[in-house]
């Protein structure tokens, strides 16, 4: 199997083997044959009993030592997985609620406010107050109301409740799955999948939609107050994949996802030029991004996106890149053994996520841009170790245009009609000129060929004149294959989409089409495309598991992708994955996620590892909505 | 001939051996699929506990196979265009089980072919290079070789031992 579709990645990759460098597809190799156990979701290793297996060709044992059956194993492990994710997703929102807190109280002067109308949005749909009340103030009082939503309360959480229709909030309140605390449901799953706890799979999985919920509340929130904070995103165009690196300048990658310190170092990089042409590089500071971190600042920034997922080692090996500053999530550890060979100095900043063999400098909001200046620094010490003998970059970048928000979405649809801005986009749905949505987010994963199920996705997809919407590392494979960009509509895109691209992008001056690929953001933001699906549903009085909405995550990784898809179905999209997820152990429950669940909320998972096969699901999909709906 | 030879203080007890020996014997050979096929693919090796250790049983395909001396209708047999591998007619057996009750290891079971209850025995994995189980134990603890080079392992290891013990 080939390892990338990605030229640059491809040409890194010689490299590595050239160097005797392992990456991280030689660590899966030697992976392989991995536990058939563990790929199926029967082994349970919640207590000293165990660990317990069961054996799926029926032979062995067909329970675990306590009686727990495959489908009873099956499903405590999906739901700690969800319980992971949101964990992840929460506390990222945390962190930005904690910042702006101390930031309201003026300490933490280097994060003022950045997008005042955004804050009085968000207070106003969170029911508080607004009128008249002076900005600090109200800072304060969302970043309460935004901790208060991690804490026990009687109420259903904020950012979900008045997110979704009130469709929506009927059917979760009819399965009792109404999330009232974000930590509360995660240490809620962790409870009730302890020893001895829910064995009934049906009774888990409905947990597990819960804490979902709970990470798309997170999400929303961690959205909107990055938003306030660094400025709500709006189009922007780059440079993207390896060659945004430099020979001349000191080049440092921000990887990771949150912005509470990537967005800082960009700001202060622009005062620290003179510092690296004084250490000898004539191109000064060179900031580029990998994985979510790059989304954040290349969308407020248009900081150029080196690479993204899998292929974060292998900026490394270009020999140019002099620091490497990580926050938390996605984060290989095995970057420090990469960076060894190197002069790259591997930077970790937050306290909760150290590596071996990376020098520590831990990030005090308080202090931020003196933490920044510090790393800075750093970086440009190491440009001075770089070993003109091992730079090798590769000569290939894409342009790519990201920065669509929601917010953008609807003006940009308001320069078409300004007294009815989604009447257009809903004109075109049932017309026909575009079929449905597509929602591409998730990351890339080793198993599949880096890059290959986004873009024959997206080229079956667009064909037929689905409106394609990504984030995340899947916004990032279509920023590094040139997707993100109006000549990928003369490529891939039916007439209808074309047509409906082209005049959007005349509509708001742009010389060109809109882009192909609408990049919405990072991982984290996968509530903006939710944010653009509930107004259209909400202005038609049609719900969403009835839009011809539909989400595919074709080369899906971490357990956060897990929250996101389950709060996708929860929502009622039909949600293709192309990755085996470690279900199919448990029959009963491989048959709800895929079947039954569809009964309560609309939505379902389509497992489907051919990505044209995958298309085609999806497109069946769209197209019974569109039957059901009578367009 | 190889064969496979246990290094017995190595086995984990992860049975992983044992599935990728059922799903080598699939008709799919992909785990996520054979665990759907009609009939489902049965093992034909055991991981066992005894004493506290793990131990792997499998089929030594013996010289002199007690199976296959026993095997009235001619479904047993060694392979010779395998170099001797104790092979099996599945369409022959008449599903008397004799073969189960003189095996000293133990390592016949019964699979279901063509409708009809059959011996299931090691065949050493025909269509592969090295046998699955080998291949997906994640410690090394199956060892497929001639008992020859099996042989000159052990002695290596008894020998760096005494080495050791003479200081």
């Amino acid at each position: 199997m080939e390892r990338s579709l990605d030229i640059a990645s491809q040409a890194m990759l010689k490299v590595a083997q050239h160097r005797g460098i392992t990456t991280v597809w030689d660590r899966f190799q030697a992976q392989q044959p991995q536990c058939g156990f563990g790929l199926m979701g029967l082994c349970c290793r919640m207590c000293l009993q165990g660990p317990c297996r069961i054996d799926p060709f029926g032979e062995g044992p067909r329970t675990g030592t306590c009686g727990a059956s495959a489908d009873t194993i099956v499903a405590r492990n999906l739901a700690r997985m969800i319980a992971a994710g949101t964990a992840a997703h929460s506390g990222h929102a945390k962190h930005l609620a904690h910042t702006m807190l101390k930031a309201s109280r003026g300490e933490a002067p280097d994060y003022p406010l950045k997008d005042e109308a955004k804050l009085r949005a968000v207070a106003s749909r969170v029911g508080i107050p607004v009128d008249g009340r002076d900005t600090q103030a109200l800072m304060g009082d969302v970043a309460a109301a935004a901790l208060a939503e991690f804490s026990e309360k009687e109420t259903p959480l904020a950012w979900a409740a008045t997110t979704v229709t009130p469709g929506r909030v009927q059917t979760f309140l009819k399965h009792g799955v109404v999330p009232t605390s974000i930590d509360g449901v995660v240490a809620e799953i962790m409870h009730r999948t302890t020893y001895g706890t829910d064995a009934d799979p049906v009774n888990i999985l409905l947990g597990g939609v819960k804490c979902a919920l709970a990470d798309y509340a997170g999400m929303h929130m961690a959205t909107d107050l990055a938003d306030i904070l660094f400025g709500v995103p709006k189009p922007v165009m780059a440079r993207a994949n390896l060659g945004v690196l430099k020979a001349e300048a000191v080049n440092i990658a921000l990887h990771g996802h949150n912005p509470v310190l990537s967005d800082v170092i960009v700001q202060v990089a622009s005062e620290m030029h003179e510092e690296a042409r004084a250490a000898g590089a004539a191109g000064g500071l060179n900031l580029v991004g990998i994985c979510c971190t790059g989304n954040e600042v290349l969308m407020r920034h248009g900081i150029p996106p080196a690479t993204h997922s899998v292929s974060q080692e292998l900026a490394i090996l270009t020999g140019v890149l002099d620091a490497m500053v990580v926050d938390y999530q996605c984060i290989m550890p095995s970057l420090a053994n990469v960076a060894e060979c190197y002069h790259t100095q591997l930077v970790t900043t937050m306290p909760i996520s150290k590596i071996p063999g990376a020098r520590h400098i831990e990030f005090r909001e308080g202090h931020a841009r003196a933490s920044a200046r510090e790393i800075i620094r750093l970086a440009i010490d190491a440009y001075r170790r770089r070993d003109p003998a091992k730079v090798s970059i590769p000569d290939h970048t894409s342009t790519a245009v990201a920065g669509f928000s929601s917010e953008t979405i609807l003006s940009a649809l308001a320069a078409v009609n300004k007294d009815d801005p989604l009447k257009p986009l809903i004109d075109h749905i049932a017309s026909g000129n575009i079929l449905g949505i597509c929602l591409f987010a998730g990351c890339n994963n080793v198993r599949v060929t880096q890059d290959s199920g986004f873009l024959a996705l997206a080229k079956e997809l667009a064909r037929e004149n689905v409106l394609l919407l990504a984030t995340g590392c899947g916004a990032g494979a279509y920023a590094r294959h040139g997707l993100l960009t109006s000549d990928a509509v003369r490529e891939y895109a039916g007439s209808g989409l074309a047509a409906v691209l082209g005049a959007v992008g005349q509509a708001v001056g742009l010389d060109a089409s809109l882009p192909l690929v609408l990049h919405m953001g990072s991982c984290v933001d996968n509530t903006r495309a939710a944010d653009v699906a509930v107004a259209v549903a909400n202005k038609l009085g049609v719900d969403l598991d009835r839009l011809p909405v539909v989400a595919s995550a074709p080369e899906a990784t971490t357990e956060k992708a897990i929250a996101i898809g389950t709060w996708a179905v929860a929502a009622g999209l039909p949600v293709h994955v192309g990755v085996v997820p470690p279900v199919l152990g448990g029959p009963a429950v491989a048959s709800l996620l895929t079947e039954g669940v569809k009964e309560l909320f609309g939505g379902y998972f389509i497992v489907e590892p051919d990505p044209v096969a995958g298309a085609k699901k999806l497109l069946q999909a769209i197209r019974e909505r569109r039957t059901a709906l009578g367009i | 001939m190889k064969h496979i030879f246990v290094r017995l203080d190595r086995c984990t007890g992860c049975r992983e051996c044992e599935l990728a020996c059922a799903v080598e014997h699939s008709a799919s050979k992909d785990l996520f699929t054979a665990i759907f096929e009609t009939p489902l693919p049965r093992k034909r090796l055991y991981v066992e506990s005894a004493d506290g250790r793990n131990i792997p049983i499998l089929c030594r395909h013996c010289d002199d196979a007690p199976c296959l001396a026993a095997c009235l209708s001619g479904a047993i047999y060694r392979d010779w265009t395998r170099e001797g591998v104790v092979a099996q007619r599945a369409d022959k057996c008449i599903g008397c089980w004799t073969c189960i009750m003189v095996c000293p290891y133990g390592v016949i079971g019964r699979r279901l072919e063509g409708g009809r209850w059959v011996a299931a025995k090691c065949d050493r994995c025909p269509d592969r290079a090295i046998p699955a189980c080998v291949e997906a134990c994640p410690t090394k603890a199956l060892v497929y070789a001639e008992p020859e080079e099996w042989a000159a392992i052990v002695r290596r290891t008894a020998a760096t031992t005494l080495a050791g013990q003479v200081g």
